[in-house]
């Protein structure tokens, strides 16, 4: 069956079963390798993308759910958000191993988007469904504050 | 642009001292075709200047590529912005560790088996360049420095100057001098400083390519039905179904179970799910976790093996005012790494190519050899980066490259890639094993410690392992390890060891036997000192007695000072607890804030201190001792995987394995002791202390100490 959706600004029609989850079309029918697998049941957060404007798990979303919809991965996500983000997570050294990381940035770009001015508490709250089995988890705190902080002009 | 006499081959360019591509002549070649220059295994430096280190030890987000750069760099005199790193190849002749004598990484042994390696190739390719310099400009080599990228000379009426890259035409003929001359500490610009990490961009943006990325032409992706049992065997199977999935290509018996070819990632897990297999499960554990516990509780009473002995224990621990005595349970674990285990393989007639988050090259590369039958040269190993390690991926049996292997041999000349579900990862086996330490103290009238008994029953880690030979006498040093030579004034001690049996695979989890002798040993003195009427910080201090005392002393008082222990009580419902403990070479102090918050722990804040030689790069050992605190937190406060009655495991998934998430994560400070001594491991040290500073905490918050782990039960 053909299934036609937007990914990363471009049009894609692919032949594909629309119950095929949505990471494994990414990561394998796109090679678009910056979306991770990490658990296969919406648990851990590395398989983050967003789909019309929300972040959400790929690996739980059949491919068939995503007709017309405009999809963004690591490759392609932009703007000041995910600059500020991608900026900060390279200074504060952010990542260890790195595979959980994609996962991480999608989510904090999303949440920096909808939420322009955060709380440390909202902070935590917002990062709260990805898992980082090196516990990075006090340096993500610290970039997406000052990925916050940067957006706001702030230093 | 300028003319090529000798002593004029390079101009300074602008004020700001950057070197314009000088134009240097190539003698004896026409073209500046890849003319990379390879003073020794480990540093490749090319014409456009970029300096490549080959980093022996893998990359497994403990930073190696960043602190083994380091070293070269420091030597090198080189600018950072001309660094970058690679993984080695695998080969044993250049790239055994030196602490191992094979390829290898584990142990935290990275650093401090490459501290003097590395430097030493650095600092023959910086004599290198010099000498070729000297030659060129027909000027002493001593009159010659180096900094930053920059060789320059000052000569009365002109300043010679080259990059490393313009230098590397005319280093052909310079032999590296064998035992060059390497920095004292006082000289270092860059070892001790922030060096920003090398992999921290890639790793922010998603390029970073893991094993689980790559892909070869015709690649099929393969997924393995394995025994539901640990020791449970494959009686037939039926692959009727599964080849009539869309995407199968193929289904093979390999020795590990059923094997499962498709086009990709998801039609190899459906068509596993259609195998049709009958498994026979005569000999396979059966027992459950807890029938496990109770035989080794019952082992710990009477453990047989000595693993060290101090005075007498026995007329001690009689003649003792007060008796205490413990036992402390820890369940197996699961190292859970967020790339579950995958790999590719590309064979060809007689050679095969692996791309793999390999971490003990040397024995994947011989493993894989014994597998296809032909000699080690015919196997490389491309290692990837890993989504984490922390022991997992280096096993005595090698079963993961073994398995990739037969995958290849049973399909014949072609390109695998083999991937484990989460699933597969975690009911999989390899665990952190199920331990029991059972503890004995005697104190006198004044509440000091004549005696002290630590008696653990575990299962082995080098049993019938290619490190069989590292068992002594009966111990397995990695069971004990944590146990003995204690740093703390004990006359009458005794450790002793029970060495328990099971079907269930065990593997070195990040940290190792630390990961409970720790707590069974800082938890239980913590309870000792407070029976006592000693304070838990003075009271180690007075007890420390040890060759290496001043270290640990330093650690401890420096992370009461920053934590500013006052005693157990932080006041608004918050304990505090601290413990002490020193593995793999460095020593680390911790004190953490506890309350009790919807019926679970809280951990609020958590101060530590350091001591592992000098800090290479202090960014790095912060974000180590941060994440190693976590993942041992993670552990205690949650992690447990249990076998129910008739040997299945319980836990497949992150759902029902609970690991720490963000809000759980304490804030963390840590403080590194200043020190010139060589660098010691820092991957590991951090996990141990955490889980007793919080049990420590935990009693003095409820009166109750916990004597089994995980604290939140599940
Ligand atoms: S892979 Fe999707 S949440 Fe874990
Ligand atoms: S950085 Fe390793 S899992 Fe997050």
């Amino acid at each position: 069956m053909s299934i036609g959706f937007t990914v990363n600004g471009v049009y894609r029609e692919l032949e594909v079963d629309p119950d095929k989850p949505l990471l494994w079309v990414i990561r394998e029918d796109l090679q678009l390798t910056g979306t991770k697998y990490g658990c296969g049941v919406a648990q851990c957060g590395a398989c983050t993308v967003i789909i019309d404007g929300i972040a959400q798990r790929s690996c739980v979303t059949p491919a068939g759910r995503v007709e017309s919809m405009e999809v963004t991965t690591i490759e392609g996500i932009e703007g000041p958000e995910a600059e500020a983000v991608m900026a900060a997570w390279t200074e504060v050294e952010v990542a260890q191993c790195g595979y959980c990381q994609s996962g991480q940035v999608m989510t904090a770009v999303s949440f920096l988007r909808e939420t322009p001015n955060p709380t440390d508490d909202d902070i935590v709250a917002a990062m709260n469904g990805n898992l980082c089995r090196c516990a990075t988890y006090t340096r993500i705190r610290a970039a997406v504050r000052q990925a916050a902080n940067s957006l706001e002009g702030r230093p | 642009m300028t003319d090529l006499t000798p002593n004029r081959r390079a101009v300074l360019a602008s004020a700001a001292g950057l070197i314009v591509a000088a134009a240097i002549p190539l003698p004896g070649r026409a073209k500046q075709e890849a003319w990379p220059f390879a003073p020794n295994a480990f540093i490749r430096i090319t014409p456009d200047n970029i300096v490549k280190v080959l980093v022996k030890h893998s990359e497994l987000g403990q930073g190696t590529w960043t602190g083994l750069t380091t070293m070269v760099a420091e030597e090198l005199d080189a600018d950072w912005a001309q660094m970058w790193a690679e993984n080695a190849p695998a080969n044993v002749q250049l790239y055994a560790s030196s602490i191992f004598g094979v390829q290898g990484t584990g142990g935290s042994t990275a650093t401090p088996a490459s501290w003097l390696p590395m430097r030493q190739a650095g600092a023959a390719a910086r004599a290198v360049l010099v000498e070729a310099a000297a030659r060129a400009w027909g000027v002493p080599g001593a009159e010659i420095t180096v900094s930053r990228g920059v060789v320059a000379h000052q000569g009365r009426s002109s300043d010679l100057r080259a990059s490393f890259g313009e230098l590397v035409p005319l280093t052909e003929n310079v032999v590296p001098p064998a035992d060059p001359i390497l920095k004292t500490p006082d000289q270092f610009t860059l070892i001790g400083r922030d060096v920003p990490r090398i992999d921290a961009p890639e790793k922010s943006n998603g390029t970073a390519i893991y094993s689980i990325d790559v892909v070869r032409d015709g690649m099929l992706t393969v997924a393995v039905a394995r025994p539901p049992k640990f020791g449970a065997r494959l009686v037939e199977f039926d692959s009727a179904t599964a080849l009539a999935t869309p995407g199968v290509r193929r289904v093979e018996q390999i020795p590990t179970g059923v094997a499962v070819y498709a086009d990709d990632t998801w039609s190899a897990f459906r068509g596993r799910d259609a195998l049709d297999i009958v498994w026979d499960e005569t000999g396979a554990e059966t027992r459950s976790s807890d029938e496990m516990m109770t035989v080794w509780a019952e082992a710990a009473r009477t453990a047989p093996a000595v693993a060290e002995d101090r005075g007498d224990v026995d007329a001690a621990m009689a003649s003792a005012d007060e008796v205490i005595e413990a036992e402390f349970r820890f369940p197996f674990l699961s190292h859970a790494a967020m790339e579950p285990l995958d790999g590719v393989v590309e064979l060809s007639l007689d050679r095969a190519e692996f791309w793999m988050g390999s971490q003990w090259q040397t024995s994947d590369q011989n493993e894989a050899a014994a597998r296809f039958g032909v000699p080690p040269e015919n196997i490389a190993i491309n290692t990837m980066l890993t989504g984490g390690s922390f022991g997992r991926r280096t096993t005595a049996d090698n079963h993961f490259t073994a398995e990739l292997s037969e995958i290849a041999k049973a399909a014949g000349p072609g390109a695998y890639k083999l991937i484990w579900s989460r699933e597969d990862d975690m009911r999989g086996g390899y665990y952190r094993p199920l331990t029991v330490h059972y503890m004995q103290g005697g104190l006198d009238a004044k509440g000091n410690i004549v005696a002290w008994r630590n008696n653990v029953a575990t299962q082995s880690l080098l049993a019938d392992s290619p490190f069989e030979q590292f068992i002594a006498d009966g111990i397995d040093g990695s069971s004990v390890e944590g146990s003995r030579g204690l740093p703390y004034r004990l006359p009458n001690a005794r450790v002793a060891l029970a060495t328990m049996e099971s079907s269930v695979p065990v593997l070195w989890w990040r940290a190792v036997g630390h990961t409970h002798t720790a707590y069974a040993t800082e938890v239980f003195l913590d309870e000792l000192l407070e029976r006592g009427g000693k304070d838990r910080v003075q009271g180690r201090l007075d007890l420390l007695d040890a060759e290496d005392a001043d270290r640990h002393r330093g650690v401890l008082e420096r992370v009461a000072e920053i934590a500013d222990w006052q005693g157990p009580d932080a006041g608004n419902g918050i304990a505090r607890g601290v413990a002490l403990h020193k593995s793999f070479g460095s020593f680390v102090a911790m004190i953490a804030d506890v309350s009790i918050e919807r019926d679970e722990p809280r951990i609020h804040k958590v101060w530590a201190a350091v001591d592992c030689g000098i800090a290479i790069n202090p960014s790095i050992i912060e974000a180590q001792v941060a994440g190693g605190l976590g993942f041992g937190l993670s552990a205690a406060m949650f992690e447990e995987i249990r076998l129910l009655e008739g040997g299945d495991v319980d836990r497949w998934n992150y759902d029902a394995y609970r690991i720490m998430r963000n809000a759980e994560m304490p804030e963390v400070e840590v403080a590194i002791i200043e020190s010139r001594l060589s660098p010691t491991g820092i991957g590991e040290p951090g996990t141990p202390p955490i889980a007793p500073a919080v049990g420590n905490a935990l009693r003095a918050l409820t009166g109750q100490t916990p004597r089994r782990l995980p604290f939140v039960a599940s």
